[in-house]
């Protein structure tokens, strides 16, 4: 009995795990700048929403995609709103591909991803410097797209090997 | 042509008006939500300010909590690369002492000679109070550089406060919390501080390049820049004391200089918060 609770104790973490992960990518702003590469850096939250958004939506949830927005809006001293808007233009082109295919398959969510990525940044930058005066280093952002992009492919095999691990059996939305 | 345009209008509509199972809110709500939230924040609605306050007090400290791993990987490479880089280190410290041990008395005899100096001509001098800080959250992102500091209002920090490692200038306060505050880093992008470049005194604009360094802005066309051009703040416009050592002028390329802070500003782990008046000595 009380290894059947153990094991659902851990179940439920897990099934957390890329919740937990979320936020912690937020607060912890995870993009590996600390290696000091010049231009490397990559939006670790966008692959994360995007493939969950994609693959099994009430792992993270809108409502919490949200508030992690609200966080990392915090975080990087943004203006409260712009990094939530962006995650959930995100999770809305994700919803849109998830509703018009059928059959997933990867190398068609990695071009959409880009395209989703492309335009988010877009909306995300082009408020920041409309209404907020804020600078920006175009090259740096056209640098972030790029290795977000690159890296998604890694990424989700990463995410489907977990998800084989630990959702086997439970019926996606 | 019209049944495709329905699937995209239906596959939309689902997207973002449909609330799934388990989902409170429908996407569309929450997009709303959150373009309100911007707007709101544009015209500094005093409820978003408040709550944005509140936030700050709790993701700050949650943040800084959450950061520890990533702080120690960081710190750990650094030792490792410190150790590496040892032999060279005590070489050239070893010269740059003695260089610094011939200059010494040069400087002494300058301080008083400038006390003397200042006396004469009845120049006022700046008092300052200090506060010491230390760096909660280090944020090195690509677009933004700024650091978090275990200092608010709670302990009279304003906006505007200049930021020293040890005697260096290395950024300003842009927004002050009750028990947290943010500096803006020189090397921001949206950083700009008057400066003057010695020697010669040419005033000029600071900009922070969103890298780990600065470049000038609008000088005197004729000014020959040189390398190794030390650059201090000026004093315009009266927010910093002029004279605080910033950093010096390194060569690009042929045409091109930038400017290398005299203080490493990702290693940042305790800071001076300084604010400056005036007052006769």
């Amino acid at each position: 009995m009380a290894i059947q609770n153990k094991t659902s104790i851990f179940k439920k973490i897990f099934n957390f795990g890329p919740l937990i992960l979320l936020y912690i990518s937020v607060m912890n702003e995870f993009d590996l700048n600390y290696f000091d590469y010049k231009y490397f850096s990559f939006n670790f939250p966008f692959i994360l929403i995007y493939y969950w958004s994609l693959k099994r939506i009430q792992t993270l949830s809108y409502g919490y995609i949200f508030i992690a927005g609200l966080f990392n809006d915090v975080v990087i001293g943004f203006p409260l709103g712009v990094s939530g808007l962006t995650y959930l233009l995100i999770c809305g082109f994700a919803a849109y591909l998830r509703n018009i295919t059928l059959r997933s398959n990867l190398f068609n969510e990695w071009l959409f991803f880009l395209f989703t990525i492309l335009v988010v940044t877009a909306i995300n930058y082009l408020m920041l410097i409309t209404f907020f005066s804020i600078e920006v280093n175009y090259y740096e952002i056209a640098a972030n797209i790029l290795f977000t992009f690159i890296l998604y492919y890694i990424f989700s095999y990463i995410f489907e090997g977990y998800q084989k691990l630990f959702f086997r059996g439970q019926a996606n939305d | 042509m019209a049944a495709s345009r329905d699937d995209f209008v239906i596959a939309i509509r689902s997207a973002f008006l449909k609330k799934d199972n388990q989902q409170r809110f429908s996407l569309i709500f929450l997009i709303i939500f959150s373009i309100a939230l911007i707007i709101l924040s544009r015209f500094n609605f005093p409820a978003i300010n408040y709550l944005k306050i509140s936030l700050n007090e709790v993701i700050y400290r949650a943040s800084f909590i959450v950061s520890i791993p990533e702080q120690q990987i960081k710190k750990a490479g650094i030792k490792v690369q410190e150790h590496i880089a040892l032999y060279t280190d005590y070489k050239t410290t070893k010269e740059n002492l003695k260089e610094l041990q011939s200059k010494e008395y040069n400087i002494k005899f300058i301080i008083e000679e400038n006390k003397r100096l200042r006396t004469l001509i009845d120049e006022y001098v700046y008092n300052s109070d200090e506060l010491i800080g230390k760096v909660l959250l280090d944020k090195n992102s690509p677009f933004l550089k700024s650091i978090i500091i275990n200092k608010g209002s709670k302990d009279n920090v304003e906006i505007g406060m200049a930021v020293l490692d040890k005697e260096y200038l290395v950024g300003k306060i842009v927004e002050v919390n009750y028990s947290t505050s943010r500096a803006l880093l020189l090397s921001d992008l949206n950083s700009k501080i008057p400066v003057s470049v010695e020697p010669g005194n040419v005033q000029s604009i600071l900009s922070g390049s969103g890298k780990n360094n600065g470049y000038i802005q609008y000088f005197k066309d004729d000014f020959n820049i040189k390398e190794d051009n030390v650059v201090y703040t000026s004093g315009s416009g009266g927010i910093f004391k002029s004279g605080i050592p910033i950093g010096k002028i390194k060569k690009l390329n042929k045409e091109n200089y930038f400017i290398e802070f005299f203080s490493d500003l990702s290693q940042l782990n305790f800071i001076k918060l300084v604010s400056f008046s005036s007052g006769e000595k």
